[in-house]
């Protein structure tokens, strides 16, 4: 078990493009450490780089107080689960789960014995002689984190571990490998481009864009308080309003609207400066009846979320979007006001968390 | 097609009336279909059925190219296949073949073009083209030209490789027949085998290649564990393909003539030379039938170990 840190952390692949630059970033022991980001931003580039798939261009990757930048992969004490679980098709599951184990030339009664421990301990018992054709998706991916918990490595890599899930399966899937990982302790390391993946399971995690991190911190922060406009339209099922706006006086002015300055904003900005106003459509109230200090328009778009609905306001031009409740959704068309949660409400200024 | 829009009944009607008329996916019907083949089959039967059961034939005749037996071949039943058993030549020759098939093919060319796929694997840029190239133009330049070029490399005074060497009179084709020729088909053949591989180890998935590596695993265990696994049907069909063609080949001829003292006189050779330079047709042939059985013997063996996967 140990901690991973990255120093200055620099990728670039033959052509120039620069996959990673110059990242920082310190996971300590025993966390749970999620990489998101969209497709292209270098996250899976990230965690090749500290498995030693990929050699660093500059920077060092140090795991367990050790600088492995230049040690080999199978030198580096990780052990990885791939996106497509890479089981051996011509092995059965005991030799899949004890294959590192005969790499590294542990007797065959004693990597048997190791391998039929941890897949009794993921519910793997009565399938230990099958081949990873004869399973399901489910199975296989088990089988995978079996072979990487028998390898007692220091830290666990996971690449987009529930993509190759169906729907249903993903979500027990993710209380499974939380719980697991809890057990264990080992420092893990995963790859998403799921926000409501990396926020559900996370202890911690670092929102990339364009190989750069742009916010690291809990879910908690990171979905509260996004650090810039890119980390807040990227997290959260629904899509945070992002609304261009100005400071005028005591209130901001956002599409032709009065509303209050944020509680976090307060005493933070200057009259008559260009903001964008960001607050999520859960943190609005919707009411049929204005008041002061709310988003008045029509209603464009009503989706059903469920348990509730998610409301379209066309305010001047400007669409603002509100969750509402089930039971009390407006209709297409109605008037409709959305009075925005000053303790959740946000304002960036160029595109940073005032 | 009017049956696709019609109503159920008229298709069950119809189905009668005109067995499997479309039933089949491109709707054609047997009669139609088997008139589109027929002209296919025709030259099939005309230029490769026919010959090979005329070859048959023959092996049971005593027809000769000249003389009293090409006028009137006379039929004498097994005599010629108990001829080519009971003829040191013959057993002369399958080992020779033996060799050439072990040599040339087993070993040089699958060795040899597995481990240039291998090595250019994950290489992009001029050096692959460069080998890639040269390698091909070796499989695609005709026998003739090769062999013309091989005789100039090995020649005895004036060849480039004994001038290369510095032992200027070596006679490489007669002290050593059997090597030359293996080496020349190696060179000649392995083409096709790197090819091959080249397109089987990219179907190797990298995430596997990857886990192994990431156990710690050597260039050796990961070729073992991982990438010979994926390729065993890659590796059996070639093994099959080159190992029929290499036992088949002729051009061995144009370098060494089977000799010296029949040295390098593999079957194909040896078939050639009862049949059309002593002119024992009769017996070429039934030589001729033992090779074709040979060839189906290595065939069924290495479609059974094929099938046989998993």
């Amino acid at each position: 078990m140990a901690a991973i840190e990255l120093r200055g952390l620099t990728k670039v692949y033959p052509g120039g493009v620069k996959a990673l630059d110059s990242l920082d970033l310190d996971i300590p022991d025993g966390e749970f450490f999620a990489l998101l980001g969209p497709s292209g931003c270098g996250k899976t580039t990230l965690l090749r780089t500290i498995a030693g798939l990929e050699t660093a261009t500059g920077g060092a990757v140090v795991i367990g107080e050790r600088d492995v930048t230049g040690v080999q992969p199978g030198g580096r004490d990780v052990a990885m689960v791939f996106q497509d679980y890479a089981l051996f098709p011509h092995m059965d599951v005991t030799d899949n789960i004890a294959y590192p184990l005969r790499i590294k030339k542990v007797a065959k009664g004693a990597r048997r014995e190791k391998a039929e421990e941890v897949g009794a301990r993921l519910g793997l018992d009565h399938l230990m002689d099958r081949r990873p054709g004869q399973l399901s998706g489910g199975q296989q991916q088990r089988v995978a984190l079996a072979r990487v918990m028998a390898t007692q490595a220091q830290a666990f890599l996971f690449d987009e571990p529930l993509s190759n899930l169906d729907a249903r399966l993903r979500l027990e899937a993710r209380t499974f490998l939380k719980k697991l990982q809890r057990e264990l302790g080992v420092t893990t390391v995963f790859v998403t481009h799921d926000q409501a993946e990396a926020l559900a399971m996370a202890d911690r995690m670092a929102v990339m864009e364009a190989g750069h991190i742009r916010q690291i911190g809990t879910p908690v922060e990171v979905f509260q308080r996004p650090a810039n406009t890119f980390v807040a339209g990227f997290i959260g099922s629904t899509p945070m309003n992002l609304l261009d706006g100005a400071v005028r006086g005591d209130t901001l002015e956002v599409a032709g609207c009065k509303v209050a300055v944020p509680i976090a904003a307060e005493g933070r900005l200057t009259d008559g400066e260009k903001i964008v106003y960001g607050v999520r459509p859960e943190y609005m109230a919707y009411s049929a009846g204005p008041a002061e200090g709310v988003l008045s328009g029509k209603v464009a778009i009503v989706e059903n979320l469920g348990a509730s609905h998610l409301v379209t306001l066309d305010v001047n031009d400007v669409l603002v979007q509100a969750v509402v409740p089930e039971g009390s959704e407006p209709a297409v068309g109605d008037d409709g006001h959305a009075l925005p949660r000053r303790d959740r409400a946000l304002v960036y200024r160029d595109g940073e968390l005032v | 097609m009017a049956q696709a829009t019609s109503p159920p009944e008229v298709v069950k009607e119809d189905a009668r009336t005109r067995r499997g008329y479309s039933s089949d996916a491109a709707g054609l019907g047997s009669l139609r279909a088997g008139a589109f083949v027929a002209p296919a089959l025709l030259l099939i039967a005309a230029f490769l059925v026919f010959p090979a059961l005329w070859v048959l034939y023959l092996g049971l005749t005593n027809y000769r190219l000249t003389g009293a037996a090409a006028a009137e071949p006379e039929f004498v039943g097994l005599a010629n296949l108990l001829d080519a058993v009971f003829n040191p030549t013959f057993w002369n020759s399958t080992w020779l073949t033996v060799q050439f098939v072990l040599g040339s093919a087993v070993i040089g060319q699958v060795v040899l073009g597995f481990t240039i796929a291998w090595l250019l694997r994950d290489r992009a840029g001029p050096l692959k083209r460069l080998v890639e190239g040269l390698v091909i133009l070796a499989w695609i330049l005709p026998s003739a030209v090769v062999s013309f070029l091989w005789v100039a490399l090995l020649d005895r005074d004036g060849g480039t490789l004994n001038a290369l060497l510095g032992i200027p009179g070596f006679p490489w084709l007669l002290d050593h027949p059997m090597l030359s020729i293996i080496v020349f088909n190696t060179w000649r053949g392995t083409a096709f085998s790197m090819m091959l591989y080249g397109a089987a180890l990219g179907n190797v998935p990298p995430s596997h290649l990857e886990s192994a590596r990431l156990a710690g695993a050597s260039g050796w265990q990961q070729l073992r564990d991982v990438v010979f696994p994926h390729i065993r049907g890659h590796i059996l069909t070639n093994l099959l393909l080159i190992s029929l063609w290499t036992f088949n080949d002729f051009s061995p001829f144009l370098l060494t003539a089977g000799g010296p003292d029949g040295r390098s006189e593999v079957l194909a050779v040896h078939v050639y030379k009862v049949a059309l330079q002593s002119g024992e047709l009769g017996y070429g042939a039934a030589v001729s039938t033992i090779i074709l059985l040979i060839n189906l013997v290595v065939a069924v063996f290495y479609l059974r170990l094929l099938r046989s996967k998993k």
